[in-house]
């Protein structure tokens, strides 16, 4: 009887230890932006998430006036996601400044490129786009703006290599597609309006497959100047001096 | 008499009856209007009036229809959603085209006080001028004056979408004969100065509600006293009672923090998330603290509802996949006993956001995450993560259900038919 009697108390204090277990990882709260922003990292995760409703990109270490930009766009209605427009709806510039230069301080390793899927023929040409452009159809070089090591430009323009091939793709189709807008004049929604898919196909692979190099850096202003012009991205200055 | 001369006179006779009602509403329309003489000379406005416009135009959350997402500052252009279809609102910057360049102050107070367009037109009362009737003509002046001060801006007002019969004129003004009635406001003299300058504000310029009342099939308020609460159409947001102190009542809190709440959206016992998040980004804020707490006395003083609601007949223990769940995903935040972080994450034990009756807002908030407000007095709000993209609705169901009978809360429980109506905008 008592042992039935402790048997039970047992049972309803592992229950209750089940029911009140914390999550073992669950980290004390600190009075910090990354802790006013776990709104963000929920889903974007330290590097970027792939998830069952779409792609979550990598937001850790990428230009702070690309974030703002992007953040704006988000919040304007420009860009077109449900939940980041609702999310950031009620703050105003002066926050989503800071959480652009919050996440831009992230320093967090990059996965490692995924393998190169292309043929040598395919490769040759995607290299080509990606380093000359294409003077015939006044394309730009995508170095030309992204940095000469394609990590980017402080303080507006993103790096092109560390993202996954789906990610990039799907940007440059949906800018192709009107789906992704920027402010005017959208430089990139022209310059994907005139890749074709199976360009946008070969780029995205080509980049997806180049390794991150070690301690990479965006750079610091552009070594010529911006051949077009985009909007959100001063043409003056070391790589537009930050408004 | 012949059947044919029977028929003629109930023919007339209706048709006679048809035109009676149609000047009665003709009538009813027109009631109060006076005629607008010419328009008065422009004098320049100073720079007092132009502040107290401004502070009105806040007060009068303006923006929050009339500057469409990543638009221009109230040039129009933003769709509100009803039940009938859209509405566009117009562009109130003082383009002579597009905008209010070749209004008067008169015709600027008609359109508040009576609800009519400049050429006369009836106008939707999605634009609330069942309250706005109630601004005094000196304030109108102050807001025309500073909407008047504007940078122009170019930009044509879009048609409004709504469905037959709700798009003619006549349809309109059956429903302002029904339901509108040009309205002044006069001071209570057995209450204070404060509390009158609180039921102008919160009955007027702040058509509190617009929202936090019910409508009718035909979209309308019981009247600008009504705050019960009532669920936002289309949004589906529950605009909570005012007046229960079992949903949003604040007779109870300090009145410092009702006026906190107001200005920075957030105070010790309660968030401002969804809906009113803009509110208080683009009005309460800039309201002045004097303006807020007469808002504050006023809403203090509204009388509870006569009877409240029920509590439910059952609520079940909480469940352990509920429980489950709030683990894997809230406690982080939120504590082991719903205790929250002052300032941060709100308290769930204990919290009527948690156990009001419609779980309209607890599926919005799950779903979608949010931040309160960046405002002067909080400029970093924390956030809420989105978990739409990991909780499927009977999860949510499963957890709204554990937090409503956890740590002393006693709510019905949310079914999974109610998050997929939630998610659906229905209700």
């Amino acid at each position: 009887m008592i042992a039935g009697a402790r048997r039970a108390a047992l049972g309803l204090a592992a229950l209750l230890l089940l029911a009140t277990a914390a999550p073992a990882l669950a980290a004390p709260f600190e009075d910090t932006l990354a802790q006013r922003l776990l709104a963000c990292t929920g889903c974007h995760g330290p590097e970027g998430r792939a998830a069952a409703d779409g792609y979550y990109p990598r937001i850790a270490g990428k230009p702070a006036g690309y974030l703002f930009n992007q953040l704006l766009n988000f919040r304007d209605g420009r860009r077109a996601y449900g939940l980041m427009t609702n999310l950031l709806a009620p703050l105003d510039d002066a926050y989503l400044r800071e959480i652009a230069a919050h996440f831009a301080g992230l320093d967090l390793p990059y996965p490692p490129p995924a393998p190169l899927v292309l043929s040598a023929a395919d490769r040759a040409a995607a290299a080509r786009l990606v380093a000359e452009g294409d003077a015939a159809r006044r394309l730009p070089a995508c170095t030309t703006c992204h940095g000469a090591t394609l990590t980017g430009t402080l303080p507006f323009v993103p790096g092109l290599v560390g993202l996954p091939r789906d990610y990039l793709n799907a940007q440059l189709g949906a800018w192709r597609n009107g789906k992704r807008i920027a402010q005017a004049p959208d430089c990139m929604a022209a310059i994907a309006n005139q890749l074709a898919p199976e360009e946008i196909g070969r780029i995205s692979a080509w980049l997806a497959s180049q390794p991150v190099p070690p301690g990479a850096k965006a750079s610091v202003g552009f070594a010529t100047p911006m051949p077009v012009a985009c909007g959100g991205v001063p043409t003056t200055g070391p790589g537009g001096a930050p408004r | 008499m012949t059947r044919r001369r029977r028929l003629g006179i109930v023919g007339l006779s209706i048709l006679g009856l048809l035109a009676g009602l149609a000047g009665v509403v003709a009538w009813l329309n027109l009631l109060g209007e006076e005629r607008l003489g010419p328009p008065p000379p422009r004098v320049a406005a100073s720079a007092e009036l132009l502040a107290r416009g401004e502070a009105l135009t806040r007060a009068g959350d303006c923006t929050g229809c009339h500057t469409a997402r990543g638009g221009r500052f109230l040039a129009g252009g933003r769709a509100i959603e009803t039940p009938f279809g859209n509405v566009y609102a117009s562009n109130l910057t003082p383009d002579p085209d597009t905008g209010l360049g070749r209004w008067s102050a008169d015709e600027f107070w008609r359109a508040l006080h009576h609800g009519r367009s400049k050429s006369g037109r009836l106008l939707y009362p999605a634009f609330p001028y069942p309250n706005y009737t109630r601004v005094s003509r000196v304030d109108a002046d102050a807001m025309f004056a500073y909407l008047q001060s504007l940078p122009a801006v170019a930009q044509a007002n879009r048609e409004h979408t709504l469905a037959f019969p709700f798009d003619t004129q006549a349809a309109l003004a059956v429903w302002r004969a029904l339901y509108f009635r040009p309205a002044v406001h006069v001071d209570d003299p057995a209450r204070s100065a404060e509390w009158n300058r609180g039921a102008y504000l919160v009955e007027g310029l702040g058509h509190c509600n617009a929202c936090h009342s019910a409508r009718n099939a035909l979209g309308a308020t019981r009247g600008t006293l009504d705050l019960q609460g009532g669920l936002i159409p289309v949004q589906n947001w529950y605009a909570p009672s005012l007046a229960s102190p079992s949903e949003a009542s604040v007779a109870a809190w300090p009145k410092r923090e009702v006026v906190q709440l107001l200005k920075t959206g957030i105070a010790p016992q309660g968030f401002v998330m969804g809906p009113m998040s803009e509110v208080v980004l683009n009005s309460t804020q800039y309201l002045s603290d004097a303006d807020l707490a007469a808002m504050a006395t006023y809403l203090q003083a509204l009388p509870p509802p006569t009877e409240s609601d029920p509590p439910p007949a059952v609520v079940p223990a909480p469940s352990a996949r509920g429980a489950a769940l709030y683990n894997d995903h809230c406690v982080a935040c939120h504590g082991e006993r719903g205790e929250g972080v002052p300032g941060a994450y709100p308290a769930l034990a204990k919290s009527r956001a948690v156990t009001m009756r419609s779980p309209a807002n607890l599926v919005h908030i799950v779903l979608e995450g949010g931040f309160p407000p960046s405002t002067a007095g909080n400029p970093r709000p924390f956030g809420m993560p989105p978990f739409a993209p990991v909780l499927q609705d009977a999860d949510v169901a499963e957890l709204l259900s554990f937090l409503r009978s956890a740590w002393g809360n006693r709510a019905a429980p949310v079914s999974t038919l109610d998050v997929a109506r939630a998610r659906a905008g229905r209700d």
